[in-house]
This record gives C-alpha cells, structure tokens and sequence, in this order.
C-alpha cells in the first residue's frame, strides 16, 4: 500500500475525537468530585467546602466537623461515588460487549439475582456484611450464568440474552418480594433498600469490599477497554483482527457481574444507572468515549439522585426511587426507537 | 510481500449437530487471486470461517506456512490474513475513520498502540474504496453499498498478505462491483496479495478469477482456471440451472447465459407454432 501518503484526514479526524474525549472525561471528573465533596457539605449542619476536604484526609483540627464529615456523611458519599462507577462502567461493558443498549445488568436480571441472595442471607441467616457481599456476588454470577447457558446456542445473541435476561430478573424479583413479606425482623425501610436500592444505609463492611473492588477492578476495565473494542464489532469480525474473543468476554461479563454483586450488596439494585450511563456518556464524550466515562456519569447520577433526594425533596427518599425518575422515560423512548431502527434484533 | 501457503487437509467444519464441510482438501494458490462460487447455503462462508481461523475445526486441519492455525496465536494469524465476513456489525455510533482504524488491531499493542504506520494503513484504505470524504460520517448514516465499501477499507487497512472476502459486492452497484474487483486486481497485480472472495455472479468471477473453486453441498465439485471449470455441465451441477456457456466479448472468460422456463429455445419455437 501506498506508504508514502500523508494522512491528514483520518489523524485529524482521530485527534479531535481523542480530545474530545479526554476532555469531556476530566470535566466528569470535575464534576463528580465537586458533587462529591457537596455530599459532605449539605445537612443539618453546613460545612464549608475546604473543612470537608480537610477533615476527609485526617487534616482537620475540629472534633465536631470530622465526626460529621467523617463518620455521618463520608459513608453515603463513598458509597454513592462507588456504586455509580461500579454500575456505570458494568452497564457500558454489558451494552458493549452485547451490542444492544437495553443489555444492562439492571435490566437482565444480574441485580435482582445479587438482591435476591443478599436479602436472602439477611432474612433467613441474620447475616454480616462479609456474607451479604459474598451473597450477593454469588447471586449475581449465578444469575449472569443462567442467562449466559439459556442464551447461548453456537455464540451470544445479545437480544436473546436481553429477552431471556428479562424473564430471570422477573422471577428474581418474586424471590425478592416474597422473602420481604415474609421477614418480619425487618423494618420496613430495610427492606425498601433491597426493592428499590438507596445510599443511605450501607453496611461499612460491605462498603470496603465494593470499594477494594473497584481498586482493582477500574484497571483491569482499563486494559479490558481495547479487547472491548474489538469484541463490539461481533465476534467473526472481532476473531478475524485477531482478539481472543470466548477469553475476553467471559473476562468482561466476570468483571461486570463481580461489579453489580458489590454495589448491590451495599446499595440495594439502585435501577437504571447501568442503564442510561453509558449512553449519556456516549453523548458527552463522542464516539471516542470509554469505560471511564460511563462510571464517573454513573457516579455522576447516583451523586446527584442522592443530594435530590436528602435535600431537596420535603421527606428524604430512596436513591433508586429519583433515578427511576430519571430513567424510566430513557426507557421508554429507547424502547420506542430501538424498534424503529429495526435494532432490536 | 512475502509468499504464503495457505491449505486445509481434510478439513471437517460444522455447527451444534451437522457437519457442513466435510473431508474437504484445497490449496490456496500463492499471490493469485481465487473466487469460490456455489449456491446458496452451499459452506461457501463456513470454508471461508475455517481458513480464518474462525471455527475450530471438527475433523482434519487448516495449515498457514507448515503450521496448523489452531496452534497459532489468533494474534499471528490476523497479521498475515484478513477477512471480511459476509455480514459484519457496526457498532452504535462510531465513525467510518474509527472503523476502518479497528482493522489496525492485530499490528498494535499493549505497549504500541496508535502509529504513523497506522494512519497511513487506514488513509491508503480510505482512498483506495473512494470513502475519504465519508471518514468523519456516522456509519448509520450512509448507504448499504457506502457502507460496504467502508468494511472493505476496514479489511484493506489490517494491510495482510492474504485476504478473505465474503461476497465484497453485495449491495454495491454494477461499476462499484466492477471498481472493487478491479481494486482488488490492483492490490494482487502491485503487491502480490493473495485473495480469494466469494461471489454469485458468475461472469464477474470468472473474469476476475485466476483460479476458481465450485462448492456443492460442503464439496469442492470442480476447480480451476476458469476457462477449464466453467462449462455449461458444472453450473447445471452446482446451481440446477440450464444454461449456455459463450465467451465474454470483453475479457474472453466464459459467459454464462442462464436459459430459465420461459426464454428456452424451445419456447420460442413453440410460441411460433
Ligand atoms: N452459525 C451457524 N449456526 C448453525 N448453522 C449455520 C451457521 N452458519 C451457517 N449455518 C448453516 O451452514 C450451512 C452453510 O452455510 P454458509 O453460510 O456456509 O453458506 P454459504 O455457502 O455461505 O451461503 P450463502 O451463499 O447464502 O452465503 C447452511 O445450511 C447454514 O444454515
Ligand atoms: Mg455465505
């Protein structure tokens, strides 16, 4: 070929959308870390922006301040920072690897299995938080498998496992409802958690096994982010360019799983994040976008669904309760054009 | 470009419960370019799938200069051939240029990622299908035949010495076909390319065969220069189709003219009658 040709198009094409993108994800960034902070400033009692960051490195002097930023509102921040990346970048990598945008962990299925079994150690063992994350987890593998042996026949169609996904989350719910109704050593506002999924409330144990996760897990989703890119284009195409395919994906759906088993562990199934954040993200970082975007929108949205729903609403609701708000109309609509481009098959 | 040996010894590919291709033997011809015709349904992809390294095979093996292809990093296979599936996915979303720059997988690492080489790979490829001015377009937006185009690039830009391609020319309009095959002689006349493409319409792939394989039923039925296979006995074989066999007026390769119920020579006479 040609090797003499400049090629000023496709670098400058390729530079503007890698800018783009490395752009829009700092100013995420930004934005996450600004909401973040704001999570430990608002309440009863206000603190101002650089005592919470003070006191959230060990550096504050007021006994009063660090408990509250520390010990009452750290918690709530963390988790929500933690599970938006969490589910943000699990949904992306779902969507991604399926090739249809309604493939996300919330709505196949794999979150109610984590809730199921998490609300089932609670319920029927009384148990700690170690063994409600290890519930979780296993609930969300064993969940993800089902669906993966049902669908699979000579390779994944990804609306098949979206159809048969469906029809497990359904049957994961019922496990929920009725394990719910039937412990009665639950408060009521327990329980909301494992329905609808709130911040609020999380366990510290279950807490510093999602967080620990995600450590390890946001640089392996990292590396994962190129095999990802082969592996959208489908799987003849992905193997005839010389990507690892079987390999790469059971990787990333582990990945993804081992995700939402943890935040639902801490969290409860906080619905529609892993659903709408890649696609926003999408939005705001141009093709050029990645797995790092879709976590900080994630966290972005269970950021913000937890400041509307302690501060600005008359009584304080569920996390999941605002980004059903959020998400349910996303649904609609993308129900509604999915079928109209003909792509849901 | 170096010379290759590409072949597959009795080469069994199938899927879940039937074998589609069974005992199969072929030989690649090196720097030749190669047309597979058979009809429908035939294993003309399932052959094409199971050079790539794209199936496992269940009987026999695929062999890539001495060495059995299973035994090959996917890696090291898709260095040095490409294919182009008969019905490729883009993803939501992404851009022609990006597309096309995916086709640079296999010559970039962990390590080295996105070089000069690369841009130039993906430019040459661009120019080469007439989509330059499609690069920074959506993929969703544009027509069957554009599109087609643009997988094609992306094959070009993985810049192997052997390429495989699923029917290149569905969705494309008559000169589009008659440009991409001839682009495809190019890249075989200047660089030594291997290829070998699937076709259906048989007058293009006997014009532009160097060699041509006839499959029927997961078999090679008859194989060849076109001139010595294609005869009005072996179309009849491979597609069930009464015809005459003429010589093309432009390139003097043989020329199918399918007869069809209604314009038979006989019909005519009866109609006289
Ligand atoms: N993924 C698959 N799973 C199961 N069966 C398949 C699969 N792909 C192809 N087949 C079957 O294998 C047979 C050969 O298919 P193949 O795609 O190789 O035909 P082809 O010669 O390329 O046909 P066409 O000209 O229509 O492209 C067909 O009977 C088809 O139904
Ligand atoms: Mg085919």
């Amino acid at each position: 070929m040609a090797a003499t040709l400049e090629a000023p198009v496709v670098r400058s094409g390729r530079t503007r959308r890698r800018r783009r993108a490395v752009v829009a994800t700092t100013v995420l960034a930004i934005v996450v870390f600004c909401q973040f902070v704001l999570t430990m400033m608002v309440g009863d009692h206000f603190v101002p922006p650089v005592d919470v960051m003070l006191s959230a490195v060990h550096l504050g002097d007021d006994p009063m301040t660090d408990f509250i930023v520390r010990d009452l509102r750290l918690p709530t921040a963390a988790t929500a920072l933690g599970v938006g990346l969490a589910l943000g970048i699990a949904g992306v990598v779902f969507q991604k690897l399926l090739g249809n945008p309604l493939a996300s962990p919330d709505f196949v299925g794999v979150s109610s299995g984590a809730s199921a079994f998490a609300v089932a150690a609670i319920v029927i063992s009384n148990a700690g938080a170690a063994v409600v994350s290890a519930s979780a987890l296993s609930g969300a593998l064993l969940t993800a498998l089902i669906i993966y042996l049902l669908a699979w026949r000579d390779g994944i169609s990804g609306y098949r496992f979206v159809l048969i996904g469906i029809g497990v989350s359904q049957f994961m719910l019922s496990i929920v409802g009725y394990i719910v109704s039937r412990g009665d050593l639950y408060e009521a506002r327990e329980a909301m958690t494992w329905i609808v999924g709130t911040v609020g409330q999380a366990g510290t144990g279950e807490l510093r096994t999602l967080l620990g996760a995600l450590v390890l897990i946001i640089p392996v989703a990292l590396v994962l982010e190129r095999p990802l890119r082969m592996l959208e284009l489908g799987d003849d195409t992905a193997k005839a360019l010389g990507s690892r395919v079987e390999l790469n994906r059971v990787a990333m759906i582990a990945l993804s799983v081992v995700l939402v088993g943890f935040a639902t562990a801490v969290a409860g199934p906080i619905m529609f994040v892993a659903l709408i954040a890649g696609p926003i993200a999408q939005r705001i970082t141009g093709p050029g976008g990645g797995i790092l975007a879709a976590g900080l929108v994630g966290a972005a949205i269970v950021l913000g669904a937890d400041l509307v729903a302690q501060h600005l609403l008359p009584t304080s609701l569920p996390t999941g309760v605002i980004t059903g708000i959020i998400g349910a109309p996303y649904l609609i609509w993308l129900l509604a054009t999915v079928n109209r481009e003909g792509r849901g098959g | 470009m170096t010379s290759h040996d590409l072949r597959a010894e009795n080469l069994t590919l199938g899927y879940s419960d039937t074998d589609i291709v069974t005992d199969l033997d072929v030989q690649i011809p090196d720097g030749r370019i190669t047309v597979i015709v058979g009809a429908n349904a035939c294993g003309k992809s399932t052959l094409l799938r199971g050079l790539a390294r794209l199936l496992t095979p269940r009987g026999g093996q695929v062999v890539l200069d001495g060495k059995s292809v299973q035994d090959m990093r996917s890696i090291d296979v898709a260095k040095v051939l490409g294919l182009l599936p008969q019905s490729p996915v883009a993803p939501d979303g992404i851009t022609v240029g990006d597309l096309v720059g995916r086709g640079r997988y296999p010559h970039q690492g962990w390590f080295r990622r996105w070089s000069d080489d690369d841009d130039r790979a993906v430019e040459a490829a661009l120019e080469a299908t007439g989509t330059t001015e499609l690069a920074d377009r959506n993929i969703s937006e544009l027509s069957g035949g554009q599109r087609q185009r643009v997988w094609v690039a992306m094959a070009l830009a993985q810049d192997t010495d052997l390429l495989l391609l699923d029917e290149p020319t569905t969705f494309l309009d008559i000169n589009h076909q008659v440009e991409l095959l001839d682009l495809l002689t190019d890249l075989n006349r200047a660089s030594g390319k291997t290829i070998v493409i699937v076709l259906h319409d048989l007058n293009l792939a006997c014009r532009y065969a160097d060699h041509i394989i006839a499959m029927k039923k997961g078999a090679i039925l008859a194989e060849g220069a076109p001139k010595d296979v294609i005869t009005a006995a072996v179309v009849t074989e491979v597609f069930g189709l009464a015809c005459e066999v003429v010589p093309d007026p432009v390139s003097d390769t043989p020329m199918i003219v399918p007869r069809g119920r209604h314009h038979a020579p006989q019909a005519v006479i009866q109609r006289l009658a």
